[in-house]
């Protein structure tokens, strides 16, 4: 179970449309992410799938039941918080064992439950403590807990992980989708990182002013971008765009090329420029070249290359690994 | 080293200290200038023996808890109500606030005059509304019309206290709970309430220390009567030194209110002290 359909769905915050009239279908025990810039409306849309906005105008419809008009409990989702909302003066027990007491279970089925939960996510050292004595790595995980110990129907994330350093981070974003594939439950998973997204989701949704600007599978993204905002948001690092006469030459308004598929050469090359910053990452190395025919453009070289800032260099881009757009930045 | 600040502070307060101590074993009645002396322990003997001694320790506990539990159930009742949005949240707001600025001794008046007055009173012209008679307020109920009197202008400083930390309380939490099945009952229990004890214990503690010493209510209106009906430590104290004109009974009166006023601080303290912790 786990099935989500957004119809028409409308979020006005007094005058302000946050989100016009939208069109969303989750399936059954995908892992679907919610990407974009800051202030698209990512939380907004989470939100009134949880049922804590109500909406404006539209239907939500919850494993086929019309659920637009249900309260958040009656939903059966969980949701994860980026600020956790662990309840502070309660132990990590007491918390995770909180929906389950709200459901009125018996004490003894919630402590079963409890147990599981943690020894699922590996902290049945911490039952004990309070949040104020957890890392935030810690913290992360009970806010988990709680949310599968109620075994809904699909779990809701906000941002989870931007509270956590880069290597928790990467650690946490492996338990979750490992957590993913054990319990193929429906997730839907909020976050402004195309990294997560990238590799976490089975569909991508990328959001632009509260408007779907393109969802599909990542590689679908990555290789089809509908236009210049979802190219540019795909990727990393970014994808580098030429206008004017390059860009004429292709019949386009604008042409984009990932750094990934561009080639540099010290000897020849259709874009002559001189190398900006050279940054080495060890397996890769991203040069800046600042040409004259197409401005500044990324290199993405495999291993180590041996150029240095003020170096000549000259450009090529794969032919076959060029995006066209129009004037409306639409792809061609 | 230990600065000059604590050394007036200590004086500040050693000194009146001092002073009462001193007096409480010592005779010294106005009328009596003559009698002059060490006491030994009969002001104290005298002041516990005293038929209204007993009344008076009831009855200031009796205010005490009384006032307690209308503002801290009222403050926070007034609180979760203030933490609506609604319109004209910010003149509401300085409104709840007015009676705290009000001197006791006149607001005392204004309860007794307009509104407990069984002539004229505002509560006996609605109760004349609807058929029935002015009830003598201050007559009948003395002590309860004092703990309505106190706990009015001790209301908005609870509700004040009660409400910040209300607004302090993450949404997030509020919103994890009703994702968790919790009525607005539960999440009142189980949420709301334990991240309002440190205030509560906060309003609980700073109250007790100014409701032991509620005076001039108590001079204004009912003059401890009638009878010992609404008589407290602090008036007894008051009849015993002014009234009486017996300055070491009062003393000793005084001694024994401090001495009762720091076993109830000690205990409050120790409350505070486990709420404090996390
Ligand atoms: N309660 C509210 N009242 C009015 N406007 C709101 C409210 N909540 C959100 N908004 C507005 O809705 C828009 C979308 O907000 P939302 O929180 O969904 O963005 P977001 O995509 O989650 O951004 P971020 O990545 O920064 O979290 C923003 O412009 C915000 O100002
Ligand atoms: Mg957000």
């Amino acid at each position: 179970m786990g099935q989500i359909t957004l119809s028409k769905v409308v979020k006005q915050f007094g005058e302000v449309t946050v989100i016009p009239p939208l069109d969303l279908e989750i399936n059954e025990g995908e892992f679907v992410v919610f990407v974009g810039p800051s202030g698209c409306g990512k939380s907004t849309l989470l939100r009134l799938i949880a049922g804590l906005e109500d909406t404006s105008a539209g239907s939500i419809t919850i494993d086929g039941v019309n659920a637009t008009d249900l309260p958040p409990a009656k939903r059966g989702l969980a949701m994860v918080f980026q600020s956790y909302a662990l309840y502070p003066h309660m132990t990590v027990r007491k918390n995770i064992a909180f929906p389950l007491k709200m459901a009125g279970m018996s004490p003894e089925e919630q402590e079963k439950r409890v147990k599981a939960a943690a020894g699922v996510l590996n902290m049945n050292k911490l039952l004990d403590r309070r949040p104020g004595q957890l890392s935030g790595g810690q913290r992360q995980r009970v806010a988990i807990g709680r949310a599968i110990v109620r075994e809904p129907k699909a779990f809701l994330f906000d941002e989870p992980l931007s509270n956590l350093d880069a290597a928790l981070r990467m650690g946490m974003r492996l338990e979750i989708t490992e957590l993913h594939q054990r319990l193929k439950t429906t997730m839907i998973y909020v976050t402004h990182d195309q990294v997560e997204a990238m590799t976490m989701a089975d569909k991508i949704v990328v959001l632009n002013a509260g408007r779907i600007e393109q969802a599909g599978s990542p590689l679908e993204l990555y290789k089809n971008p509908k236009n210049i905002f979802v190219a540019s948001f795909i990727g990393s690092p970014k994808m580098n765009f030429v206008g004017g006469q390059v860009a004429k030459y292709h019949n386009a308004a604008t042409i984009g090329v990932r750094p990934e598929h561009v080639m540099l050469s010290t000897s020849s090359g259709p874009w002559k420029g001189t190398v900006g910053v050279a940054e080495h990452l060890g397996s890769d190395t991203f040069v800046h070249v600042n040409t004259e025919e197409a401005g500044t453009i990324t290199a993405r070289i495999s291993g180590e290359v041996v150029v240095k800032h003020g170096d000549t260099v000259w450009l090529t881009p794969m032919p076959d690994k060029i995006y066209r757009f129009d004037a409306e930045g639409v792809a061609i | 080293m230990v600065s000059p600040a604590v050394a007036v502070l200590l004086i500040w307060m050693i000194v009146p200290l001092a002073m009462t101590i001193w007096f409480s074993f010592q005779q010294y009645n106005l009328l009596y200038p003559d009698r002059t002396g060490f006491a030994g322990i009969e002001n104290y003997y005298y002041f516990i023996t005293d038929f209204r001694f007993q009344p008076a320790i009831w009855n200031t506990l009796r205010l005490v808890l009384g006032v307690l539990a209308i503002t801290t159930i009222g403050g926070i009742l007034l609180a979760l109500l203030l933490d609506q949005p609604f319109w004209g949240q910010g003149i509401v707001r300085l409104l709840v606030l007015a009676p705290f600025f009000v001197m006791p001794t006149v607001s005392a008046l204004v309860w007794q005059n307009m509104f407990m007055d069984p002539v004229n009173g505002l509560f006996a012209h609605i109760a004349k509304a609807f058929g029935g008679d002015g009830y003598d307020f201050l007559g009948q109920s003395p002590l309860m019309s004092i703990i309505i009197m106190v706990a009015w202008q001790w209301l908005p400083f609870a509700t004040l206290i009660l409400l910040t930390a209300l607004q302090s309380l993450d949404r997030e939490q509020i919103e994890a709970a009703e994702m968790d099945g919790a009525s607005v009952w539960s999440r009142f229990i189980y949420i709301i309430l334990p991240h309002m004890t440190r205030a509560i214990t906060v309003v609980i503690l700073i109250q007790t220390i100014f409701i032991l010493s509620v005076y001039a209510e108590i001079l204004v209106t009912t003059n401890g009567g009638p009878g010992t009906a609404s008589l407290n430590l602090p008036f007894l104290v008051y009849l015993a030194s002014i009234v009486d004109n017996d300055v070491g009974m009062g003393a000793a009166g005084g001694v024994i209110a401090i001495i009762l006023a720091n076993i109830v601080a000690f205990f409050l303290m120790r409350a505070i002290g486990k709420n404090l912790e996390h």
